[in-house]
């Protein structure tokens, strides 16, 4: 076993143990921060497959954006942060049978597939070129049509963010 | 270097996860949580599987899906948490199960 490998395995392991930490930590903040190490670490797999850009991108809107967004939801709604109830659904059990159930289904089905042991050959320069990347997504030829649409969508959100969001009576709390 | 397989395999462990997040917790931005690890799975096996099968032929395809599912993961946590907190204004709660008005 060489070294990325060990690198590997380690960081898929912290990643796996803090996304654990993520759907059963009680406290709603300390979850938040878990996510946190959770996207980093999948961040570092972008790295692994030789996806620079991704694993950048990775950091700078999850972690950047996504993820302070979802901490100051977390604190706006503080006084349910601190509840004393169970966090868990009634059926949390049903819910982890049907997750390592389908874990299983898919590693079954997955090892099927003929390339599952297939190792990454070398990469070329053009493969993870950017600027390639770039004229694909504003060409016709390429991805303009969905590059607009997923702005499009991503302004409309934003918009709607707002308008749902925004407290017209002045506030009551 | 590292074989197809695992990353296949951490993914679905990362996708099933966040699907047991979904489903069992109470608070609402706990299950937003949860869907964010499995689009973070799909992220990585979308990736994976460029890097072995698409990247040789220098076929960059997989790299728009990538970043059209970062636009989709922004526009969703966005109007989520704005959900949540309009919910909490006005219910005073983000207990997914207490907000039951259309419950028949």
């Amino acid at each position: 076993m060489i070294a990325v490998q060990i690198l590997f395995i380690l960081v898929a392991l912290v990643t796996l143990a803090s996304a654990v930490l993520v759907v059963s930590t009680r406290k709603l903040l300390h979850a938040a921060l878990w996510l946190v190490l959770t996207l980093v670490g999948v961040a570092v797999l972008f790295a692994f497959l030789d996806v620079a850009f991704f694993a950048v991108a990775q950091v700078l809107v999850y972690v950047g954006a996504i993820a302070i967004l979802i901490i100051f939801a977390a604190m706006l709604t503080r006084r349910i942060l601190e509840d004393v109830g169970p966090q868990v659904n009634k059926g949390w059990g049903w819910a982890a049978v049907g997750a390592v159930g389908l874990f299983a289904g898919l590693v079954v089905i997955l090892s099927t597939f003929n390339g599952f042991w297939a190792k990454p050959a070398a990469l070329s320069a053009e493969a993870v070129d950017l600027a390639t990347l770039g004229e694909a997504l504003v060409s016709p030829q390429g991805y303009v049509i969905p590059f607009e649409v997923a702005s499009i969508l991503l302004v409309a959100a934003m918009v709607g963010a707002l308008i749902v969001a925004v407290d017209r009576k002045g506030g009551k709390s | 270097m590292i074989p197809l397989a695992w990353y296949l395999i951490f993914s679905a462990a990362l996708f099933c996860i966040g699907l047991f997040g979904v489903l069992a917790r109470k608070n609402a931005i706990a299950i937003l949580m949860g869907v964010e690890l499995m689009l973070n799975a799909v992220m990585v096996n979308i990736l994976a599987f460029w890097r072995v099968l698409y990247a040789p032929q220098a076929n960059q395809n997989a790299f728009v899906f990538v970043a059209v599912i970062f636009a989709v993961a922004a526009a969703e946590t966005a109007v989520g948490l704005a959900l949540i907190i309009s919910a909490y204004r006005r219910r005073d709660t983000v207990v997914a199960s207490d907000l039951d008005t259309l419950k028949g």
